[in-house]
């Protein structure tokens, strides 16, 4: 028996990081911008997320989505009321979607009718919904071109620097139940320099999936990322 | 939370790796884990003696070396260890700093081995 020192320089999720690279090569081939969408639970990422799919819908724009839970398809049941093709990953138990889980239901995936397969050269849009969770989500790659940051008025305004590697990782956050802040206490110009702390420079939107409020700008935000793949 | 999986995907890739010495036994795993890899060191130890049971990692031991978020400043020019993870800002002028360089981490440097000698 000798011992000896192996250097093996290897990521630790270089699996994930593989798929998610190819997941990529494949989203931009087919000319379509992938959101990740990550906040905590009760943000109201579904909410947000039904408002834009409605409204992407209603431009004329081909959307589709998938949502992660640890069980139940209530959400995308929810989603799929906007008329998009929406899909449920039930990861029973795991705190956080991977690039395989999206590899696995981009496959076989029949829309609403049940009969037409959804392909991503047919879309424009695909937003995948995280998990609810802070913490975990940061580590994977999902292939996507936008990571979102979510984060609501209810949360308080630390949470940003509560969870530095998740928003240090986003490439917008979103604030969302701004008709509830006033009510909620929420010191908006506190939680602005907060999110620029960990991540300056970031856009932000500030949102409310009930009024409507703020979500001009992010549908504005959305068409720019998209015409700008092409 | 989901340092269960993070151990999980390490015993993979050194067994992987210790194919290529057949018969060794692996006694360490070195690992370099960026401030910002959103990896507790004391999860991840708490759930290697189970990972391992029953692998050819058996009864290794876990070091893992936690590195600094250093941001690169387009202002001053100069790269700097953040003090922490509360602003991310130049810790020489202030600047805000949006071009990391390390931090960010999560991989496995080296393996320690006992391996059977080569026979000629």
């Amino acid at each position: 028996m000798t011992t000896r020192i192996v250097e093996l320089r290897r990521g630790i999720l270089k699996k994930n990081d593989e798929l998610a690279a190819g997941l990529r090569t494949r989203y931009n081939a087919a000319g379509v911008l992938v959101l990740n969408l990550v906040s905590s639970p009760g943000t109201g990422k579904t909410a947000f997320l039904e408002f834009t799919l409605r409204e992407l819908r209603a431009g004329g724009a081909r959307v589709a989505g998938l949502v992660g839970d640890l069980e139940t398809d209530n959400d995308a049941r929810r989603l799929a009321a906007s008329g998009a093709p929406v899909r449920q990953i039930n990861t029973h138990g795991i705190c956080h979607l991977d690039a395989e889980m999206i590899d696995k239901h981009l496959t076989g995936w029949a829309d609403a009718a049940g009969a037409q397969a959804v392909q991503l050269s047919g879309l424009d849009y695909l937003f995948i919904e995280n998990v609810g969770n802070l913490v975990c989500p940061s580590s994977y790659d999902l292939g996507e071109k936008i990571r979102v940051a979510l984060l609501s008025v209810t949360e308080g305004e630390d949470k940003p620097l509560k969870y530095p590697t998740l928003f240090n990782s986003a490439d917008a956050a979103v604030i969302t139940k701004i008709d509830i802040a006033q009510p909620c206490g929420f010191d908006r110009d506190l939680a602005l320099k907060n999110i620029n702390e960990i991540r300056p420079g970031i856009r932000i939107f500030e949102t409310s999936s009930k009024t409507g409020a703020g979500m001009e700008d992010w549908l504005d935000y959305l068409a720019a990322e998209r015409a700008a793949l092409n | 939370m989901h340092e269960l999986s993070i151990a999980a995907s390490i015993v993979d890739a050194v067994t992987e790796s210790a194919a290529a010495y057949p018969g060794a036994r692996v006694r360490e795993v070195r690992l370099r884990v960026g401030a910002l890899a959103s990896v507790i060191e004391d999860s991840l130890q708490f759930c290697w003696g189970i990972t391992v049971e029953g692998t050819p990692l058996e009864g290794s031991k876990l070091v893992v070396k936690i590195l600094p978020v250093v941001a690169h400043c387009t202002a001053c020019g100069k790269d700097g260890e953040l003090p922490s993870l509360k602003s991310f800002r130049c810790p020489y002028c202030g600047e805000p700093a949006t071009d990391l360089r390390q931090g960010r981490e999560l991989e496995i440097e080296s393996i320690e081995i006992d391996a059977v000698e080569e026979t000629v």
